[in-house]
């Protein structure tokens, strides 16, 4: 299945939302896609609701980010809508505790002025 | 100046697939800009095709001959540029003479495994009977190796400090009374959840049964009598040295138990617990000469294995085959795969199952100066891990106090397990022998210091503490053997009923007795050890050898911790006692003699009365010993004076312990006699004794602490 990343600006941050599946072959668009929407001061709610599969390729797509985020103060991402299977493997490997994930979109815009 | 280096082009083609030829270090599948590096050795192979497969595919995609100009030496390398190094399985056929009388056995219709291969797919979800008619069983993966350790680093813990708990990974919490969440059950996430358990016990290191790559179906059988399935369950038959076993991973199914098991090492070491892995090294999961080709056998069988001059396998691991350790091939085998696990895991030492084969010649005779010892001895990178022998094999080498050590090396002492089961159970004579162990028996290790013994009572062979009290003989007719496999020589005593009973009596004398064996253990300078679930009791029914078992017989039954809450406080209060004493934990030997003048000797043995131990006496079944805290670590640290009185004769003895230096009075810390909670005191809550005289009741210990 394809990817698609659509991002969106709010008033004040902006919403990636991530389509499809992530798996070793699509992992370089996603990354492509968000580094880019979290550049420094980023405020940005990535919505992963309608991800179904996400690999360690994707996986490693999320550390890569939150590695980025947090090398630039200020910069604040959110992760919405995780798939229970993603956030499952997210915290037996324990890249969970790195981010903030909230259920909702509107969940997750509190999430970022907190 | 260019960012690309001119290297990263293909050269050759093969049916469409980019190559170029490889590098031939490092050894396995790597990553490089573009594509990934194959390298595999064999001495004796006449050609090596790569088989390269899509994740989950039975057939392979393609097959790619290593061209000529590929091979530099006995190495196969080859660059495949395009590929997606998180969709493909790889393994090799190697064509070569089959020409068994001489050692060869190539045969190029098998696939095989890398021995390098750092992830190994086929066997994801524990118990889930596999394709049999699949081609490639054990499928060869790549992983990036990328783990983000933040700021951890191995612990490096002195060695004199460690208090070892020995786990098995599916065991501790597969069973649903542990309350980790089902898919976390019996995986290395699973033991991440208890590790608040594991801190209330106060132990600082874990050691884990085999956690490489093992087939849980390995000598699979149905036991006649109950249909329950049998497995290779504690895994001692390795597959994949390189790679954490898939479904001990909640996440194995997605293929990230690299990750996974690096968290555990993680959060581990953020409790303050040292991880130690029990790795298998004499032999592998391949067999003798009708077991399956996996990797080696089909690789380079001569160079691998130990052969008879007939070509057949030496048999020293008890289990058909066994590893040539100690050829330099093998040797470098073993050293990359024990750095791997130490720069890339973090762990912090190797328990060697069956080390004394690991100090055999490649045809079989014990060596005085064995390369490979000597080697892991030496190496930089593990020069911080700890080094911990099984000094023995099956071949009827035994070691204890002889291990080629090189001042490095520790090991499990069998003789202290020996030695303190039949002074508990009450044999006569033993006191002598006792006063050794206790010391971290100096008579075995007197060139090396108590840092070499590992002590312990029981272990994943052999009966658990709880058993070790209750049964006499073993009971292993669950493992469908007749009763004939274990161990014979087991030590044990049912304390008057062979398993379990109400019979209060008998009840009250079993749990003393485990709590002697668990003072004695926390009091002994040396290394202390004990068994998964002896400190809520844990029973095997008597089993003394469940190596094959997925079910209660083997699986921790959290509400035992409940049930036998009085038997777990004791634990975490002997453990707490032991860290809190320094004079404990010594590096060296204590001497027995009072050499900075600080008026009474590190260390003296006493009788029912002071200064009065009863060597002479065959049938002495009571000891006492006091070590004066000023001595701690040489006399660096100061610490309380400790006496310990054990009476293991069956009628109650009064013992009058020391006068101390004024202003000190004795306090009571432990008294194995009394009931829950007045068997074991907090630190500086403990009871004063008026004057120096104590009742110790029959098989009973007592500890008092001067101060």
């Amino acid at each position: 299945m394809a990817l698609s990343v659509n991002v969106t600006e709010q008033t004040g941050y902006s919403i990636a939302a991530v389509v499809g599946d992530v798996d070793g072959a699509t992992a370089p668009e996603l990354q492509e896609a968000v580094l880019a929407a979290a550049g420094p001061g980023c405020r940005l709610l990535l919505d992963m609701s309608q991800v179904a599969y996400m690999s360690s390729a994707g996986l490693r797509v999320m550390l890569l980010l939150y590695r980025q985020i947090s090398a630039n103060a200020g910069s604040k991402v959110v992760l919405v809508g995780l798939p229970e299977d993603v956030q499952e493997t997210m915290a037996a490997t324990g890249f969970l505790k790195f981010f903030v994930i909230a259920d909702t979109l509107e969940d997750g815009a509190a999430a970022l002025n907190r | 100046m260019p960012d690309q280096r001119i290297d990263t082009y293909p050269t050759h083609q093969y049916q469409g697939y980019d190559l170029r030829p490889g590098r031939p270090l490092p050894f396995g599948a790597s990553l490089v800009p573009g594509g990934i590096n194959f390298s595999i050795y064999s001495s004796a192979a006449t050609s090596c095709t790569l088989v390269l497969f899509h994740k989950h595919e039975r057939e392979p995609f393609v097959e790619i001959p290593f061209f000529d100009e590929f091979r530099i030496g006995d190495v196969y390398a080859m660059t495949v540029f395009g590929l997606n190094w998180e969709e493909v399985e790889y393994g090799y056929r190697m064509d070569g003479p089959w020409d068994p009388s001489n050692g060869y056995r190539f045969d190029q219709t098998k696939i095989l495994m890398d021995p390098y291969a750092r992830l190994i797919g086929g066997r994801e979800i524990w118990g889930t009977d596999p394709d049999w008619s699949d081609i490639y069983h054990h499928r060869a993966r790549l992983v990036a190796d990328d783990f983000d350790w933040e700021h951890d680093k191995p612990l490096e813990t002195p060695i004199e400090d460690l208090i070892v708990y020995e786990m098995h990974v599916r065991s501790f919490t597969a069973h649903e009374s542990s309350g980790v969440s089902k898919r976390a059950r019996g995986t290395f996430a699973g033991i991440v959840d208890k590790i608040p358990y594991l801190k209330e016990l106060g132990i600082n290191c874990v050691e884990l049964l085999p956690v490489y790559e093992f087939d849980e179906f390995e000598n699979s059988r149905v036991n006649e009598q109950t249909g329950e399935r049998l497995y290779n369950y504690w895994g001692y038959s390795t597959v994949g040295f390189f790679a954490p076993k898939a479904s001990y991973a909640a996440t194995g199914k997605f293929n990230m138990q690299v990750d996974e098991f690096k968290n555990l090492v993680k959060q581990l070491h953020a409790a303050g617990i040292e991880i130690i892995l029990d790795v298998v090294f004499n032999h592998t999961a391949e067999g003798n000469e009708r077991g399956p080709y996996i990797s080696f056998r089909g690789l380079d069988n001569k160079t691998y294995y130990m052969l008879t001059p007939e070509g057949y396998y030496f048999n020293f691991s008890g289990t058909g085959n066994t590893l040539n350790c100690n050829h330099p091939i093998v040797r470098n085998m073993v050293l990359d795969c024990l750095r791997y696990w130490a720069a890339e895991f973090h762990i912090d030492g190797f328990r060697f199952d069956l080390a004394s084969i690991l100090g055999r010649a490649p045809n079989g005779a014990p060596l005085s100066n064995p390369p490979l010892l000597e080697q892991l001895a030496h190496d930089p990178i593990l020069a911080h891990c700890k080094l911990i022998a099984e000094a023995w094999d099956a071949g009827g080498l035994y070691q204890v106090g002889s291990f080629p050590a090189y001042n490095r090396w520790a090991e499990w002492n069998g003789k202290y397990r020996d030695g303190i089961r039949k002074f508990v159970k009450g044999e006569p004579g033993l006191v002598g022998e006792v006063s050794q162990l206790i010391q971290g028996s100096p008579n075995m290790y007197a060139s090396r210091g108590p840092t070499a013994s590992i002590n312990f009572i029981t272990a994943h062979d052999g009966f658990t503490l709880m058993d070790l009290v209750s049964y006499n003989d073993k009971h292993n007719w669950a493992n469908g053997e007749n009763n004939n496999d274990g161990a014979n020589d087991n030590n044990s005593w049912n304390c008057g009923w062979e398993g379990e009973t109400d019979d209060p009596g008998i009840t009250a004398l079993r749990r003393r007795q485990i709590k002697n064996f668990a003072a004695i253990l926390m009091v002994s300078q040396g290394i202390p050890m004990f068994l998964m679930g002896d400190e809520v009791g844990r029973t095997q029914q008597g089993n003394n050898n469940t190596y094959c078992h997925d079910n209660l017989l083997n699986w921790f039954d959290w509400t035992q911790v409940e049930k036998n809450s009085d038997l777990l406080r004791f634990f975490q209060n002997i453990v707490a006692f032991r860290s809190a004493h320094p004079i404990l934990r010594n590096r060296f030997f204590l001497s027995g003699s009072d050499y900075l003048g600080l008026g009474v000797p590190d260390i003296t043995f006493h009788g029912t009365q002071p200064w009065q131990p009863n060597w002479s006496d065959g049938s002495s079944r009571t000891l006492a010993f006091m070590v004066n805290g000023d001595y701690a670590r040489g006399g660096a640290v100061r610490d309380d004076f400790i006496y310990v009185a054990m009476n293991m004769y069956w009628d109650a003895v009064h013992f009058t312990a020391p006068p101390l230096p004024a202003g000190m009075r004795w306090h009571v810390a432990v008294n194995t006699a009394m009931p829950s909670p007045e068997d074991i005191w907090a630190k500086d809550v403990e009871p004063v004794l008026d004057g120096g005289e104590i009742l110790l009741g029959g098989r009973s210990v007592v500890i008092l602490v001067g101060r």
